[in-house]
């Protein structure tokens, strides 16, 4: 059914041994074939660029106005490399377990091996671009510490970190449309996967500003489409984040694995009221200098800095001493989650913790402090009004990131033959738990170490594109057509936002940082009733052939009521709790997570089967290198 | 908290444009500006009107897709703040707000509050770049840069591409955008390689494209959401002499 196409061999020697068997092209040739991307993130200009280079034409499509705009821009923290500079016993194998670890032991291998010997040059090829990053007096690159992992090795310009590599990114791909090697759409949203006997050969496309769908034909297809923790509603991530081009590719056979393995990040701001439409982030370095507490008393109504010292508990440090509030996030935002429902949350609506930097001043200086974080600080004013100089932040977990994704084998390649998933929108590198610093890493990995040489591989085994439209291709763009028709004329009463809103709700709360089986059936009934109901009553205005956001939106939240369904599908089927999927019913006496080696040693791989149902397949994992333990923080 | 908001109503860009007023009764201070929209929105499809359309994404001050003018005020009346981090609590309850788009004739408007800020990638498609391909890079620690150039070369690099700083400009110059990205690359070893072409083509755009010339009024570092300083626009200006 399907191969995950590992190469044999020692772990160290494998992508090595890959890289020389893979399949060339003549550069000459190379021009003949047509390779789509989609997403300008990280990871789909990274790809993008590096394709054209080897001298790929390359069509890429974006929904935004320009590339700049994807959401890898809003990472604030770093990226992880394996330099090992600040001669604190790191390597890439010290990396590779942290990250097998940090993943709860539900990730590929061979697959995060080659994420972390691939960081090496990844900071070389940043640089040369001239991306920022800190650096010392000595004119030396800088590293800190995030979260998982005892040595320091993220790389980081300031709190814009994912921004400063999408610039670099974003020039190199901007630089290939200068030379005419890529085409550009923006404003150009994917509707659909054209599959032709089993093989990838392109994308129904809708220009955003006009309405005018095309079939737009290719020998791959990449998508590098980011994650779908919007799916959530209140997120991190930005408002046009979303999961379609994925659940389309999905819909048209490609496997999705772990779809219910969202991370909640432990450090963005709580929410303050209905009207909210995002919760922002707080990046995880700040847990380098802050510490995390909650008043000892349940409903402790006084300012922060009126509570002694002797009345608040630093249950990070008190539950995990030697990662302290350097805990993974999963780990971090369980344990946060803990205190609210205990009644030690704190701010108006008791769901939040302090993030204290007091200490720290009282250490190194508020100057000091201000160099390393000054901008979050200042964005943490911009946002909530209050100074985190003078009281401590609140903060509170929130729905971020998608380990889960398009199931993927060791060339990023999907079940489908020719199509490609990179970035976030796969599945591979993170396990179950993400650790901080490493999805800037997975994008930039994806796209310029891998993909140049996998997609290559692929496409050196078959003849170009010839470019008669295919029946296929028509009838994608009819179903597609009627699709957006379909939207337009239900003409009920709600918009496609009250849907998502609901969406979130049932989510959060029964799908959300802990799990258990007779809320995930509620939530799967309750979710059957929302698709139904958004059939029925959804309100769309306007037409199809102008800028029309809610049209975007309402094909968004379709697409994610499809999703939301598999997520729980997922979350109900795992008996067992590992990394960021926490059943209530499977944990040890201390309430820390208990995995189930023995049954669930596997990553669910779904087929989606006609009538919206889904098939299980099971990529059984193989610990070869590092030998399966209990994860402890301790 | 109440509000009334003249916000600008068009089409598309061959349309005329004009003012419509709404009043909303029921805010929260603790609203977003974006926020406020959204929920304008909402009892406008309601209603069965059309929505205004505005741009926003991250709504955190990052992504530059955000931005239009507040009773005059480039993105907002807080300094140095994009739209979507401006809240309600900068305005006083029962106050009128005008909003319309940023205004320049290289950013035609596309619909209400939205505009076309393509022009500024043409402008970076010119030479706004290292021309490195994958895999070419040596060691990263074989380039030392010193900590004060590093956070120059930051301070330039911060840029998000908004446009802020052209529709603060009489003379809608892109001189602060162009400046940041030419004294980012230029200030780093690893751009001086180019740099004279660079600025050269860069600039040749940016005349093309229809932005004004800088008169150096200082009107965009003031509304620059990442506070980028005018220096930059000198630096440009002494690599476009030196070139």
């Amino acid at each position: 059914m399907f191969n995950s196409k590992v190469p044999p061999g020692p772990i160290q020697e494998k992508w090595t041994q890959y890289k020389a068997q893979a399949k060339l092209i003549n550069p000459s040739n190379r021009r003949k074939y047509k390779v789509i991307v989609v997403g300008t993130g990280l990871a789909g200009s990274s790809a993008a660029a590096s394709l054209s280079e080897l001298g790929f034409q390359v069509d890429v499509f974006t929904f935004h106005e320009s590339p700049r705009r994807a959401h890898s821009v809003a990472a604030q923290g770093g990226i992880n490399a394996a330099k090992d500079y600040k001669n604190d016993g790191d390597s890439v194998w010290r990396m590779f377990y942290d990250t097998i670890k940090g993943g709860d032991f539900r990730s590929r291998e061979a697959n995060v091996y080659r994420m972390a010997e691939c960081s090496l040059s990844l900071i070389d090829q940043a640089v040369a671009q001239g991306v920022p990053f800190a650096r010392e007096y000595s004119g030396y690159l800088s590293n800190r510490s995030f979260g998982g992992v005892q040595v320091s090795r993220t790389f980081y310009a300031r709190g814009q970190t994912g921004q400063q590599m999408l610039q670099g990114a974003y020039q190199a791909l901007i630089r290939q449309t200068e030379v005419g090697q890529v085409k550009l759409f923006t404003r150009h949203e994917m509707l659909d996967l054209i599959v032709d006997q089993g093989k990838s050969k392109g994308i129904i496309s809708r220009d955003l500003d006009t309405g005018k769908m095309e079939i737009q034909t290719a020998d791959a297809v990449l998508l590098a489409t980011g994650g779908y923790g919007k799916i959530y509603y209140l997120s991190t991530l930005a408002m046009n984040c979303n999961a379609s081009a994925i659940w389309r590719a999905h819909l048209r056979g490609a496997f999705f694995a772990a779809p219910s393995w969202t991370q909640f990040h432990p450090t963005s701001l709580p929410q303050l009221g209905e009207y909210q439409s995002k919760l922002t982030l707080m990046s995880e370095s700040l847990r380098n200098d802050g510490r995390i507490w909650v008043p000892k008393k349940a409903g402790d109504e006084r300012a922060a800095n009126s509570i002694p010292e002797y009345e608040r508990d630093y249950y990070l440090e008190r539950k995990y001493p030697s990662f302290g509030n350097l805990a993974p996030r999963d780990i971090s935002s369980r344990a946060a989650k803990e205190q609210i429902d205990n009644g030690n949350g704190i701010g108006p609506l008791k769901n939040g913790v302090f993030l204290d930097f007091r200490d720290a001043i009282q250490r190194d200086g508020k100057e000091a402090i201000k160099k390393r974080y000054g901008n979050l600080f200042e964005m943490y004013k911009k946002i909530t009004g209050m100074d985190a100089y003078e009281e401590p932040m609140m903060i509170s977990p929130s729905a971020h990131f998608s380990m889960g994704g398009l199931w993927v084998d060791y060339e990023l390649m999907s079940n489908i033959q020719g199509l490609f998933v990179l970035g976030e929108a796969n599945f591979a590198d993170h396990g179950a738990n993400r650790l901080g610093a490493n999805s800037l890493l997975q994008a930039c990995v994806d796209g310029y170490s891998i993909a140049p040489h996998t997609v290559m591989n692929y496409l050196a085994g078959m003849e170009p594109l010839t470019k008669t439209e295919s029946v296929i291709g028509k009838e994608a763009l009819q179903e597609s057509k009627s699709r957006i028709d379909r939207l337009l004329h239900i003409k009920g009463r709600k918009t496609a936002e009250e849907f998502h809103k609901s969406l979130g709700k049932i989510l959060y709360q029964k799908c959300g940082l802990s799990r258990e089986r007779k809320q995930l059936l509620e939530a799967k009934e309750e979710l059957k009733a929302l698709q139904e109901e958004f059939y029925r009553e959804l309100l769309v205005p306007g037409s199809a052939e102008q800028i029309n956001f809610e049209l975007e939106k309402a094909g968004r939240v379709e697409d994610y009521l499809g999703l939301a369904q598999l997520i729980v599908e997922d979350a109900l089927v795992r008996e067992e709790s590992c990394g960021a999927h926490f059943r209530l019913e499977h944990q040890t006496e201390d309430g820390e997570a208990k995995r189930n080696d023995l049954d669930f040693k596997y990553v669910s791989v779904w087929e989606s089967q006609p009538g919206g149902t889904f098939k299980l397949h099971k990529e059984h994992l193989e610990f070869e290198a590092i030998p399966l333990s209990e994860r402890s923080y301790k | 908290m109440k509000l009334t908001l003249h916000i600008w109503r068009q089409a598309n860009s061959a349309l005329k444009g004009k003012f419509e007023t709404y009043v909303l009764n029921d805010l929260n201070s603790h609203m977003s500006v974006p926020e406020m929209l959204d929920h304008l929105n909402e009892k406008l499809i309601k209603e069965g009107k059309d929505p205004v359309a505005f741009d926003s994404d991250c709504r955190e001050g990052i992504c530059g897709q955000c931005g239009f003018v507040i009773n005059g005020h480039i993105h907002s009346p807080e300094k140095h703040a994009t739209t979507c981090q401006t809240h309600l609590r900068s305005f006083k309850d029962g106050e009128e707000l005008y909003l319309e788009p940023f205004r320049a004739k290289a950013f035609p408007i596309k619909k209400d509050l939205c505009i076309d800020r393509t022009a500024l990638d043409r402008i970076i498609a010119k030479g706004g770049y290292i021309s490195v391909n994958t895999g070419q890079a040596p060691e990263a620690n074989s380039i030392l840069i010193n900590h004060e150039t590093a956070e120059s070369a930051f301070d330039a690099a911060s840029c998000i591409g908004c446009g802020a700083c052209v529709a603060s400009c009489k003379n809608a110059s892109a001189a602060l955008f162009t400046g940041a990205k030419i004294s980012h690359l230029a200030l780093l070893p690893q751009g001086k390689m180019e740099a004279e072409k660079r600025v050269k083509s860069m600039v040749a755009q940016m005349d093309a494209e229809g932005f004004g010339a800088c008169s150096f009024t200082g009107a965009c570092s003031a509304v620059c959401p990442q506070n980028i300083s005018i220096s930059h626009i000198i630096t440009m200006n002494k690599e476009f002499w030196r070139s």
